[in-house]
């Protein structure tokens, strides 16, 4: 029995849906049973912390760790997991990239305590209580994580082998990996275990981009009625698809809806978001600044809009300056 | 995170590094009108030779920023003059939207900035600089390369709290608790 090879699932600043991806191998989720021994999953299985604290060093033989890093509860437990693993795999845009976590780093992390424990509408806090990484009560000493100013992506922590990437990652690419990891045939360390290809290169509307994009406004989807058929783009739409990488069979496209850019870019990308924007600036028709001007207010918000899953691991990795942004809650 | 660096500017010590990008055609060939006239300006400023403003890639800045640059300069043919027809015009655009993306992560206007200088302006090339290093002065350093240090302290703290823990083995599990 314990000559297979173990594998721990962990969940850090995620939203649970990589959890889901990994129940959504479905039936094909038993052959992987039956392959390895699962000795932690923290979301559908009863070990703990201690468990794996008692395995040894490398005792594992991959963890899939989803989730960005904010307090430092996940700090510490991806340096666990990193020292009882032998492959670290960042699983998920947030584990890769930051994802949707790490939008928070356009603010600080005053504002972010402030607004949910004392101006938000829905908050009700007259004694202005917030949660302390130390408490007593009734003599006993209890402690809470401490929340950090900024949100990571998992390789800004601790070492990363591999990433799938995915808001969630594919069945299909997590079929892949664990394959690969079952056979020992593995890429290079540090690969995105995905197409290094735009996702524009498996789109079923590819036919239709056409040669020479000219944008004379940008309309969001709910603002527009789509043509189902015709590439999105050619639609005035912001289609992130020729900035980010393949690999998910454009399940959005295929929803009728433009993609948002889980993926992050290929590996000839540093930084995700500046490469959308060129792309999509440069087919902009007008010529005058202020026509410029006035077909790109179809993107209130850029950051938002090009780094949706990326902020953390951008170069930039978030807002450097000051408090809240243009765009923030006023 | 709010917090700047301490500056050097006070005592006069400190002095801007800007990165400046010039297309080939124009205001490179501008930069070197001044250089050749004998005409001054501020030294601060390294500027790279580009073929067109249209080249310059938003990663360009992004990068010269995060690894320290306190300002961006681009230089390009005036609208209309562009040698590639269309390469300015693209810049211009991009322009548009990157300075407004970078006001949202908190980088002030003034820090990036876009000239169009033909070939003769040499003149200009001398008062855009000096003045672009006036404004960034007065601004302060921009610091990232620190300021990332700087942020990546909470993490080192926890760094140092595991290895001593692990000096003082046994652990003590801690209780954690929900306070509400």
């Amino acid at each position: 029995m314990s000559a297979k090879p173990k594998v721990g699932f962990y969940w850090c600043a995620s939203c649970g849906g990589c959890e889901e991806a990994v129940v959504d191998l479905a039936e094909d989720i038993l052959g992987v049973v039956e392959a390895v021994e699962i000795v932690f999953w923290p979301v559908a299985m009863d070990f703990k912390k201690s468990d794996v604290e008692a395995l040894p060093d490398q005792g594992i033989v991959a963890t899939f760790l989803n989730g960005a890093i904010r307090t430092s509860e996940q700090e510490e437990m991806a340096h666990l997991l990193r020292r009882k693993s032998q492959f670290l795999i960042a699983y998920g845009a947030c584990a890769h990239l930051g994802g949707i976590p790490g939008l928070a780093n356009q603010f600080d992390r005053e504002d972010i305590l402030r607004w949910v424990y004392e101006t938000g509408p829905t908050t009700v806090n007259d004694a202005k209580v917030r949660p302390q990484p130390e408490f007593t009560d009734s003599g006993r000493v209890l402690n809470l994580p401490r929340f950090h100013d900024r949100v990571r992506a998992l390789d800004q922590v601790v070492d990363v082998d591999y990433y799938l990437p995915g808001c969630p990652p594919t069945p299909k690419l997590t079929k892949a990996a664990v394959g690969a990891l079952l056979s020992g045939k593995l890429p290079p360390k540090g690969s995105v275990l995905a197409p290094d290809i735009a996702l524009c290169d498996e789109c079923p509307r590819k036919a239709s981009k056409p040669a020479d994009l000219s944008f004379t406004e940008f309309k969001r989807p709910h603002q527009k009625l789509l043509d189902p058929e015709k590439c999105l783009l050619a639609q005035n739409v912001v289609c992130l698809g020729p900035a980010t990488r393949g690999g998910c069979e454009a399940l959005c496209i295929n929803g009728n809806m433009p993609c948002s850019g889980c993926f992050g870019g290929t590996s000839r990308v540093r930084d995700q978001g500046a490469k959308i924007l060129s792309s999509l600036c440069a087919n902009v028709a007008a010529k005058e600044p202020k026509d410029i001007r006035a077909a790109l207010a179809g993107i209130p918000d850029p950051v938002g809009t090009f780094y949706r899953y990326g902020l953390a691991r951008s170069l930039l990795r978030g807002r450097v300056n000051g408090g809240g942004t243009q765009n923030a809650r006023s | 995170m709010a917090q700047h660096e301490p500056t050097a500017t006070g005592n006069g010590a400190w002095k801007p590094r800007i990165v400046a990008f010039f297309c080939n055609w124009c205001t490179y060939t501008a930069a070197d009108l001044a250089g050749v006239s004998r005409m001054k300006y501020a030294s601060s400023v390294r500027v790279i030779r580009l073929m067109c403003s249209g080249r310059v890639d938003p990663q360009f800045i992004l990068e010269a920023l995060a690894r320290g640059a306190d300002g961006v300069l681009i230089g390009g043919c005036h609208p209309g003059d562009c040698h590639y027809v269309e390469g300015n015009h693209k810049w211009l655009r991009r322009f548009d939207l990157l300075q407004r993306l970078l006001s949202d992560l908190g980088i002030e206007p003034e820090r990036v900035r876009l000239e169009w200088i033909s070939a003769a302006e040499g003149e200009k090339v001398k008062t855009v600089i000096n003045d672009m290093v006036a404004k960034v002065t007065a601004l302060g350093p921009l610091g990232l390369p620190g300021r990332f240090v700087q942020w990546d302290k909470e993490l080192t703290a926890l760094e140092h709290e595991i290895a001593e823990a692990a000096v003082a083995q046994p652990s003590v599990e801690r209780e954690v608790a929900h306070v509400s």
